[in-house]
């Protein structure tokens, strides 16, 4: 397996050395970044001469607080380990709203034909409103994906037919996915028996973490580690 | 002339046909079907974004939950990516017990499919028929599990524990009692794996029944052949994998082409459809049961002489044993460990898929190097499906929405997720 994946990168640098910006190959798998403004011109190209005929899948990622653990263990200082900071009240605005590369689309295309996977990623240029180009002519299922990337990330895909909300309830507000959107969001739903109708209100439940986000990196590497 | 215009119906979300929480908006003129604007996500939970607060053990329940008719090929896909990632090894005798769930799985679905579909196109005793081999499947879920759904079995590194050696019996009562009671407790006496191979013995005949009632019924066929065509172009661009794709005629199995665990040992051939229609895909989704039935088959025949562990030993990922927790102190402290914090996965991104009932159904994951995943997006193939309806019942009756529907084997738990 490991071979072919290899031919396929140097394939692709090859064929599109200006488009794509970066690639790497890592458990088998290889992920190339798109320059964004080719990012279309690329898909097509995929397709109709390297042979994936099929979007796998397309969904959006925030790397808004990638890297960010609740709970600092690395330091030992005088009074101990640091204790866990949990920032529910901050992580609405914490001024990363200007973040570079915070956005950014996955596909994951594959090739029935030649039997092999290729992940292209494309970062969204701005951070504010994150636009990125449709690719719905080049597979007709990249429809329900675009839709699903612009409702749960604010991701405006330029050219799609019929940007809609998809998965969140009518007349959503946010985008549920963000890292800066909160895990108990923002508004509740209930029953109110003296209006005779169903009605929102702020949240009630309080944000709460029962394990912290710890990252440490020397465990759990290999067999028996 | 008074201007005409199209007919605007509402269809669901409380429609027994509508699998779930399906609203279609349907534009109709006169009785065939201009668009339909499927709505979904009246049943969206939320599970990718709860996962990214949850340590990764804690996620494969939420796994079941997805597509519930086929709980552990969703398992299957979740902790494949973890185990990608984490470079683990899972003991020979788990793959072959995943794989021989998975199978159960598959038969599972397709029996609820088979059910489901006929129910809704006017044949009700497939329906009958159909649950009650589902009954024997659940308890060998709950035989493995505990649960007879939600299983929650397939654990990072293997399977949660080995297959028991004793069966459920029913009990008397007043319904079950006498010569009634010994037939239904006669393939329980040995094993979970002597129940099975029982199961694979008699299940080709039951296939046959469900076959009789439907394969050559004059109704059956009225309302399925030449219903929903998708050509294999159309088929790979609207993104459609597994039976869809095969029941348009290309031969697409992750099991023959990428095979994870022991698929590439087991034998079994990939039915394929010839013009893409409802019934094509009827009849790919039974021979397809018959497929599952020979690898179920196969897997017994190994475990039957082949005992072993059956999850790995790497206690910074499993939870060791609580006998070996309470007599080794580095065992308690992984115990602790586990239990507490969860396991650190690498930083890098994976993306693991597979052969589900419905489809591909793919995770791909993220990880920052936490114990949480970063991102976690899981690709449900009933959602491209559905993002197909619109095309692929236009021109159609109204009526034949339903038998859509019913070819697209659609769950609302993984198409909202």
């Amino acid at each position: 397996m490991k071979q072919s994946v290899l031919d396929l990168q140097t394939q692709l640098q090859q064929l599109f050395p200006e488009w794509v910006r970066s690639s790497s190959i890592q458990f088998d798998e290889l992920t190339i970044e798109v320059v964004p403004e080719h990012a279309h011109d690329l898909m097509l190209a995929l397709r109709d001469q390297v042979g994936f005929d099929q979007l796998m899948d397309l969904c959006g990622v925030d790397y808004l607080s990638y890297g960010q653990a609740n709970w600092e263990t690395t330091s030992v200082t005088q009074t101990g380990f640091s204790r866990g900071v949990f920032d529910f009240e901050e992580a609405e605005d914490t001024g990363a709203a200007d973040m570079p590369r915070r956005f950014a689309v996955v596909y994951h295309l594959l090739s029935v034909a030649n039997n092999r996977r290729v992940r292209v990623k494309v970062f969204a240029e701005k951070t504010q409103s994150p636009q990125v180009d449709s690719v719905v002519d080049v597979w007709r299922c990249a429809d329900w994906f675009e839709r699903e990337a612009f409702d749960l990330y604010g991701i405006v895909f330029a050219g799609h037919p019929d940007l809609r909300r998809i998965l969140t309830d009518y007349g959503f507000v946010g985008h549920p996915l963000r890292k800066d959107f909160p895990l108990t969001g923002h508004v509740e739903m209930r029953y109110d028996p003296e209006k005779g109708r169903v009605v929102y209100q702020p949240v009630t439940i309080e944000n709460r973490v029962n394990v912290p986000r710890v990252i440490r990196h020397e465990t759990a590497q290999k067999q028996g580690g | 002339m008074s201007e005409i215009r199209n007919y605007t119906l509402n269809f669901g979300p409380q429609h027994p046909s509508a699998h779930g929480v399906l609203r279609l908006v349907l534009e109709l003129d006169g009785e065939t079907i201009v668009r339909s604007d499927p709505h979904i996500g009246l049943l969206h939970r939320g599970t990718e974004k709860l996962a990214e607060y949850k340590p990764y053990n804690q996620s494969i329940g939420y796994m079941d939950r997805l597509d519930y008719v086929s709980m552990m090929a969703n398992e299957h896909a979740y902790v494949m990516a973890i185990e990608k990632m984490l470079d683990l090894d899972v003991p020979e005798r788990a793959q072959y017990i995943r794989v021989m769930f998975d199978e159960i799985t598959r038969i599972l679905n397709h029996l609820m499919w088979l059910g489901a579909h006929a129910l809704d196109i006017g044949a009700m005793t497939v329906f009958l028929y159909a649950f009650r081999e589902r009954e024997d499947l659940m308890d060998c879920y709950e035989a493995v599990s505990g649960a007879r759904m939600h299983a929650t079995y397939y654990r990072p590194g293997g399977v949660y524990r080995d297959l028991p050696d004793t069966m459920a019996k029913y009990d008397e009562s007043p319904w079950r009692q006498g010569k009634r009671l010994d037939e239904l407790n006669e393939t329980r006496e040995g094993s979970l794996l002597d129940f099975i191979e029982a199961f694979t013995e008699r299940f080709p005949g039951l296939v046959d029944e469900y076959e009789t009632l439907l394969t050559d019924n004059r109704i059956w066929k009225q309302r399925t052949v030449d219903i929903g065509i998708v050509s294999p172009e159309r088929a790979l661009q609207l993104g459609f994998t597994g039976p869809m794709l095969r029941g348009s005629g290309i031969a697409w199995d992750l099991r023959k082409k990428q095979p994870y665990e022991v698929y590439d040992r087991m034998e079994f051939d990939v039915p394929v459809g010839k013009t893409g229609d409802c019934y094509d895909r009827y009849l790919v989704r039974v021979a397809e049961m018959r497929e599952s039935n020979k690898i179920i088959k196969q897997c017994v025949d190994w475990l039957k002489t082949h005992p072993g562990p059956v999850i790995s030993d790497n206690h910074k990922v499993t939870p060791p044993s609580r006998e070996l927790a309470k007599t080794s102190m580095e065992a308690l402290i992984h115990h602790f460990k586990h239990f507490t914090e969860g396991f650190c996965v690498p930083e890098g991104e994976a993306y693991s898929a597979v052969e589900h009932p419905k489809g591909e159904f793919g995770i791909y994951m993220v990880s920052d190097g936490a114990n949480k995943p970063y991102r976690l997006k899981i690709r449900a193939p009933g959602y491209t499906h559905l993002a197909a309806l619109d095309e692929m019942a236009k021109g159609h009756m109204i009526a034949d929405v339903v038998a859509i529907l019913g070819t697209q084997d659609i769950v609302f738990g993984e198409v909202d997720r």
